[in-house]
């Protein structure tokens, strides 16, 4: 059942508990030579469309380049879509104004990878905790931003002693806890994480991925989560959109894309990881070679060079998300 | 002449610091059979590049002390060794190194070729020990046959290690290939000098998993069809996994637990390794970290270092460090309370 126009079909359905929903979102990036003239335009997104339930914790996995993280930048409003729409929350916020955008950033939060390089190295975390009050909240008085910011502390489950600290003096892992309560002040409702746990002891990772969760329940949040460990992703999400140079290839319920992988670059991707007790991925793995240049992309299937089910027709028509399973949809001509 | 390739054995190593002297390496033992691909596992900080900067001899100078222990590597005990002997000979050519991050380890305004021939004037393997020992710091300037012999080899291994076209590589400049490709070449380039033994720092850290597939079967097979051994660091239990036929953990400049792979993975027997199992990510959801924080190593707890966090330390875990005690063939803990047999986090 489509919802638009039959030239641009819908993959999935709005229903009433969809907060986000992406149509066609697409950035392209100008290519220039060094005298700032246009020499050819990068596809960093291109005709990506899904949607984000309430509560639900949406996975997005793709190799480094892939655009990933041009996604959750885009929706977050950094980046300015070339086309497409994105309705959040029933609103539309692609292109919006800068008021406009500051008003929706209150309920939509961006956590960026690396929380010790974006905390300001001369404030001190209770500086940067009230940071977001004073900006969205400007009528607040002092005290009460810090009872905010002493709960909210709390919760991320750091002593109220570390806001007397400055980021240096903090771990890796506890300036990731000081990263989340700076975007938590503000009380969200959808954060993009964008690789939580990259850079992370695995000890210390399973401590945040379990804050993760307990902060989804106690604040009602919904989070895109964006990573490359694909063994993270499939223990925290609910669903998954596999992008592969631009393009969303595979979409759908965890179960279902992490047991039957309909698409070659998803079931290559999956037989990467490696697995602790099964079969050894250096006896196993065989896709070779690297992805092309994002600027300079084979026509019709992207994954077409690599693709170790390569026939003609890949090279003419470049291949729609098909929703023909269950739960589950791939963009490849031969997915069976 | 034992069968042993390389045996650590108490080294103790420590760095000046603005706090004091941390004790980085703590009476550690490692060792390295022929032909083996041995893992060395831990969480940042614990001393695992220390332990393979040792091994090599390029530890900080006017920061870090040697304190007592032995590098016992093909007989000899490399810490007695002249260290210009070790550079000219052993250091680069006997052992070799790849390094953690393949984007900031070759120089950017040198083609690729360049470099590696550049590498060959002191590392050829058509040098022999005393050419090279008399050079000292200066290359070793030789005829156009040997370089043309050079030249060959590079591209030979640039062929083994399936870089496509490398002929044209070499007259790339680093930036014009990709992380993957690069990494291949830190590959061919540790090969090069045909070594004994290859110490990998944390060589697919920086790399995609796909690529990350790809370079460790690479390394998997130059290591059996060259018989060198490896020792591969990494932070990683799934790669030390796929590619290490034996695994020794450590835990703030201790040594904690050292069994061959399967045994490892089957029968985790150190508290501290089956807690970081646990923390890795499983189908069924269930997932607990290590709780409280990796100590601090000016000041580090007394006896064994993982007592504080221990759910089984008792009195004398604090008072004296555990001696190595087996466990099963081939396997060792530093432990008074190995884990038993029913509460094991066995994975494989």
């Amino acid at each position: 059942m489509n919802v638009d126009a039959p030239s641009a079909p819908r993959r999935t359905q709005v229903n009433e508990r969809t907060i986000l929903d992406v149509r066609q979102l697409t950035k392209h990036f100008a290519v220039r030579n060094a005298f700032g003239f246009q020499k050819g335009v990068l596809r960093a997104l291109d005709d990506v469309s899904f949607t984000v339930d309430k509560g639900e914790i949406l996975g997005i996995v793709g190799e480094s380049g892939c655009g990933k993280s041009t996604l959750g930048k885009t929706i977050m409003g950094i980046h300015q879509p070339t086309s497409g729409d994105l309705i959040f929350e029933g609103n539309d916020i692609a292109g919006q104004t800068p008021s406009a955008a500051r008003e929706t950033r209150r309920h939509l939060q961006y956590s960026y990878q690396d929380p010790g390089a974006s905390l300001d190295p001369r404030w001190k975390i209770r500086r940067s905790l009230h940071e977001p009050l004073v900006i969205h909240h400007g009528s607040l008085g002092y005290d009460e931003r810090e009872e905010r910011v002493r709960a909210i502390l709390q919760a991320v489950g750091l002593p109220a002693g570390h806001l007397d600290l400055y980021p240096h003096e903090i771990s890796g892992g506890q300036q990731r806890r000081v990263g989340l309560a700076r975007i938590l002040t503000l009380q969200p409702s959808l954060v993009v994480l964008d690789e939580p746990t990259s850079g992370l002891d695995v000890s210390v990772q399973a401590t945040i991925l379990n804050l993760l969760l307990d902060l989804r329940k106690q604040f009602d949040l919904t989070y895109l989560f964006i990573s490359h460990d694909l063994s993270v992703v499939r223990m925290i999400c609910n669903r998954i959109a596999v992008m592969y140079l631009g393009k969303v290839v595979e979409f759908g319920e965890i179960e279902a894309v992490f047991e039957t992988p309909r698409h070659p670059y998803t079931r290559s991707l999956l037989s990467a990881i490696p697995e602790i007790g099964g079969a050894r991925v250096t006896d196993t793995f065989t896709l070779e070679g690297e992805p092309p240049n994002p600027g300079n992309l084979p026509s019709g299937c992207r994954f077409r060079n690599r693709c170790p089910m390569v026939q003609p027709r890949c090279a003419e028509i470049e291949p729609e998300l098909r929703a023909d399973w269950p739960g589950q949809e791939a963009a490849c001509h031969f997915a069976a | 002449m034992t069968n042993d390739l390389l045996r650590v054995r108490d080294l103790k190593v420590s760095f000046a610091t603005d706090g004091g002297v941390a004790k980085v390496l703590d009476n550690v033992n490692l060792t390295i059979g022929r032909g083996q691909i041995v893992g060395l596992v831990g969480e940042s900080g614990c001393g695992k590049t220390t332990l393979a900067r040792s091994i090599l001899g390029v530890l900080p100078k006017n920061s870090a002390r040697l304190e007592s222990g032995t590098i016992e590597f093909d007989g000899t005990d490399l810490l007695k060794v002249d260290p210009n002997i070790l550079a000219a000979n052993v250091r680069g050519r006997r052992i070799s190194f790849i390094p953690q991050d393949p984007f900031s380890s070759f120089n950017p305004v040198f083609t690729i070729g360049a470099q590696i021939m550049d590498l060959m004037k002191w590392k050829s393997p058509e040098l022999d020990d005393s050419d090279a020992a008399r050079s000292g710091w200066l290359p070793r300037f030789h005829g156009s046959r040997r370089r043309k012999a050079d030249y060959e080899r590079v591209l030979k291994l640039l062929r083994l290690v399936q870089l496509p076209d490398p002929e044209s590589v070499l007259k790339k400049f680093p930036h014009e290939v990709s992380g993957g490709q690069r990494q291949r070449l830190m590959i061919a380039m540790a090969l090069l000098p045909e070594p004994k033994l290859i110490i990998a720092d944390e060589p697919t850290t920086a790399l995609d998993v796909t690529i990350q597939a790809q370079i460790l079967k690479l390394l998997r097979k130059l290591a059996t069809d060259h018989d060198i051994s490896v020792l591969f660091t990494t932070h990683d239990l799934g790669t030390a996994w796929e590619i290490c036929d034996s695994i020794t953990v450590m835990y703030a400049g201790q040594e904690m637990e050292a069994a061959s792979s399967e045994g490892f993975f089957k029968r985790p027997s150190h508290p501290y390794t089956n807690r970081l199992l646990k923390s890795l990510p499983s189908r069924d959801g269930g997932i607990s970290g290590i709780p409280g924080d990796i100590p601090g190593l000016v000041n580090p707890p007394p006896g064994c270092r993982f007592h504080p966090r221990c759910e089984y330390a008792t009195e004398v875990c604090q008072q004296t460090r555990p001696e190595v005690t087996p466990v099963g063939v081939g396997h060792a803990v530093r432990c008074y309370h190995p884990v038993a047999e029913e509460k094991r986090h066995a994975l494989a």
